[in-house]
């Protein structure tokens, strides 16, 4: 088990970057601590698999250091990085037993007998391939091939890391959420370092007690998956976290409240004071559910016109006008919903101010 | 008049796909056909479009039979869950090929190519080839190519399963705009059930080739009339824990004593499932009359916007739906709250027999 380190990353595909749009990477400085759960997230493009493969050796930055418990790894290939991977797709031998693919990893390391086998019933108990141990991989669904790969990553226990790269994209919908739960319960069993690869953002707010969200070749936010929810760093998170996304509004500073084309949002003392700090262009964001839906005027509601309602079941999504803006709100089943005019009520310890698009409080 | 489909069978090497399918889509009427993945929505969609033959059945439109009459010869467009382009041509070429052989003349296909593009926000890209569009992209050329001609039915197979969840929010929004300004007969298959709440309109849940159940897709929604169609209208699917009435008392899951109040006051003695949404049970007691029901935590997932818990308990396991996100830790004990009237009664056969009253649905624009 390592903790692995980014000293100053950079990475462009192409030689002699100049603009930052030509990196694929920009300067990156993180660290992945010893045992923990992490997941890269974030949508195409965003450079979430080029940083998977620099850290796996796949990829030599065209900047910065690598640091493996404090050893530089940079020039290192990925076999001589102690890792292991499991890719979007099965990597297994077909003609072997699934017993031989789970320990061809512990042979080639030299491992013995009686070792090997212990190690494999115990990754094959996990995920329940058991039954299947002295069949041939070649028989047998996506599914479990796709399982025998991820055990293949985890059966040793001496690796720096496991590196998961869209590991569920080929299973079925409703088999996803077994191995979700498979994978949770390995990482609390195993302690192994894991980082996780995906654009799925219920896979890696489920797996990962550290989210990384990517955008545009940059880490905008590490943290938990209450902490993206509660207090994206950057617009961008509270885009991505959540659906819809959170709502936002160019708003100036006056005294204590924002105001939104001369309508007055309250807002909490030291969110103000931080905005009067910061400066910059200023937004006000809030996510749809935290928005308070009333069908009558009261003390400081705001009031807006009714654009559409959307239901879905458990929740209903009401689009509405604050003047020019576009506002969205959830309102829960059973709730009663305003059909023209709407007035909205901003929690003020809910509501909360970017300038040039960081949060500030 | 619009599409009929009579008692329409499909066998495939024996195996049944589809059986006893009858129904009726009316001209310019919204259709969601919601159901899980091999349901057989695909293969429904295939016949109505003439892709397939049925083994046994008629398909009509406007009266006329039209069983088995190829897609080239009907006024039909079809959308399919893979981005399918032409390769070789630009996105305006791809738009327009449809109409080439319509015999409308160049400036007419001019306008309607960039009228379609403009909605599909396409107008941009048109020079360049599908390779070097998004997914997103791809498949708005798709959906541009299917609607670039006007047909009278317009078929879309899961069309937005394969992009991204914030593509998919904005696709589906504009999607619905899109077919409220048509007056063809929308068909759209999905697995979800906020989806086809959102598309509003018709549903027909199908399960295992066979109707389970039609009607307006809200209502459906509220009362589903067996405990199958309410597990394909919910994700997720509808909790259900076995439960008995002995005495004229109540109890769930073994040992939940229920009371007897509102949907339930007055049913007979027997063996039922009592059937909840996970959005119904709550992590804090919200209201007087709610029961406290104990279990483990299994997992929890997030999704960004929800937690959803999942509790096991004895041999039975529920879903609990919680707004927000919250660190819940698996294999803690763990108490949740329902009220009962939310309560769904199915029989052991799996049929209703009492539903929470209806609410009032949702408006539309």
């Amino acid at each position: 088990m390592a903790r692995i380190e980014f000293d100053q990353i950079a990475h462009a595909y192409y030689p002699n970057p100049k603009a930052p749009s030509d990196f694929a990477l920009k300067e990156i400085n993180a660290v992945w601590e010893d045992g923990g759960a992490y997941a890269l997230l974030g949508p195409s493009g965003c450079g979430k698999t080029t940083l998977l493969n620099v850290i796996s050796g796949l990829l030599k930055p065209s900047r910065g250091r690598v640091l493996y418990d404090g050893t530089d790894v940079t020039a290192l290939p990925p076999e001589k990085r102690n890792i292991a991977q499991v890719f979007q797709f099965p990597v297994l031998y077909d003609t072997m037993s699934v017993f031989d693919n789970l320990a061809f990893p512990l042979k080639n390391r030299g491992f013995n007998r009686a070792d090997t086998i212990q190690r494999v019933k115990e990754v094959a108990e996990i995920l329940d391939l058991t039954p299947d141990l002295n069949k041939k991989a070649a028989g047998l669904s996506a599914d479990a091939k796709q399982k025998i790969s991820l055990g293949r990553g985890l059966v040793r226990s001496d690796v720096a890391a496991v590196l998961f790269d869209e590991p569920l994209t080929v299973i079925d919908p409703h088999l996803k959420w077994h191995l979700r739960r498979k994978l949770k319960e390995i990482h609390e069993q195993l302690r192994l370092t894991m980082i996780y690869v995906t654009h799925d953002q219920v896979e890696a707010l489920t797996f990962a007690d550290q989210v990384i969200l990517m955008y545009e070749g940059e880490i905008v936010q590490i943290g938990t998956p209450e902490a993206l929810f509660e207090n994206p760093q950057h617009k961008f998170v509270g885009y991505f976290i959540g659906s819809p996304g959170m709502n936002f509004l160019p708003c100036t500073l006056e005294g204590q409240a924002a105001r939104v084309d001369g309508v007055t949002i309250d807002l909490a003392p030291e969110t103000a004071a931080r905005g009067a700090a910061a400066g910059g262009v200023l937004e006000l964001g809030i996510r749809p559910m935290h928005l308070e839906v009333h069908g009558a005027a009261f003390e400081g509601g705001v009031p807006v016109t009714v654009k559409a309602l959307e239901d879905q079941g458990s929740f209903k999504i009401l689009t509405a006008a604050l003047n020019g803006h576009m506002i969205r709100a959830r309102v829960p089943e059973g709730r009663p919903v305003p059909q023209h005019k709407a007035w909205l009520k901003f929690p003020p310890s809910r509501t909360k101010l970017f300038a040039d698009e960081r949060l500030v409080g | 008049m619009g599409l009929v489909l009579k008692n329409v069978d499909k066998i495939v090497d024996g195996e049944t796909h589809l059986k006893g399918i009858d129904l009726e889509f009316e001209t310019g009427s919204r259709n969601v056909l919601l159901g899980r993945t091999l349901a057989g929505k695909t293969s429904l969609l295939r016949i109505m479009a003439g892709l397939d033959r049925p083994s046994r059945g008629q398909v009509l439109v406007d009266g006329v039979d039209v069983t088995g009459v190829s897609v080239r010869k009907r006024g039909i467009a079809m959308v399919y869950q893979q981005f399918i382009n032409y390769p070789s041509l630009s996105v305006y070429e791809n738009i327009a090929s449809p109409l080439r052989r319509s015999g409308l003349n160049k400036r007419e296909i001019d306008r309607r190519v960039h009228e379609t593009a403009e909605i599909l926000h396409l107008e941009a890209l048109l020079k360049r080839l599908p390779a070097e569009l998004s997914g997103g992209q791809q498949q708005r050329t798709a959906i541009a190519r299917a609607l670039v001609k006007d047909a009278q039915l317009l078929l879309l197979d899961e069309p937005l399963v394969n992009l991204d969840y914030k593509l998919r929010e904005e696709l589906r929004e504009e999607l619905q705009d899109i077919f409220r300004k048509r007056s063809a007969i929308v068909v759209y298959t999905t697995t979800e059930p906020s989806e086809a709440l959102m598309l509003g309109g018709n549903v027909v849940v199908i399960d295992k080739g066979r109707v389970l159940q039609t009607g307006a897709t809200a209502a459906v929604y509220q009362r589903p009339e067996t405990l199958r169609t309410a597990e394909v209208f919910s994700d997720p699917p509808i909790n259900a824990l076995d439960s008995a009435i002995t005495n004229g008392r109540a109890v769930m899951g073994g040992d939940i004593p229920i009371p007897m109040t509102g949907q339930l006051a007055g049913l007979a003695d027997g063996t039922y499932r009592f059937a909840f949404r996970s959005n119904h049970l709550w992590l804090t007691s919200q209201e007087d009359g709610d029961v406290a029901i104990t279990g483990k935590v299994e997992l929890a997932e997030i999704n960004g916007s929800e937690t959803f818990v999942y509790v096991h308990r004895g041999q039975s396991a529920f879903v609990v739906q919680q707004e927000g996100v919250y660190p819940i830790s698996m294999g803690n004990d763990i108490t949740v709250f329902i009220n009962p009237q939310h309560l769904f009664v199915y029989d052991t056969a799996g049929r209703l027999v009492a539903a929470p009253p209806a609410k009032e649905l949702a408006f539309q624009r």
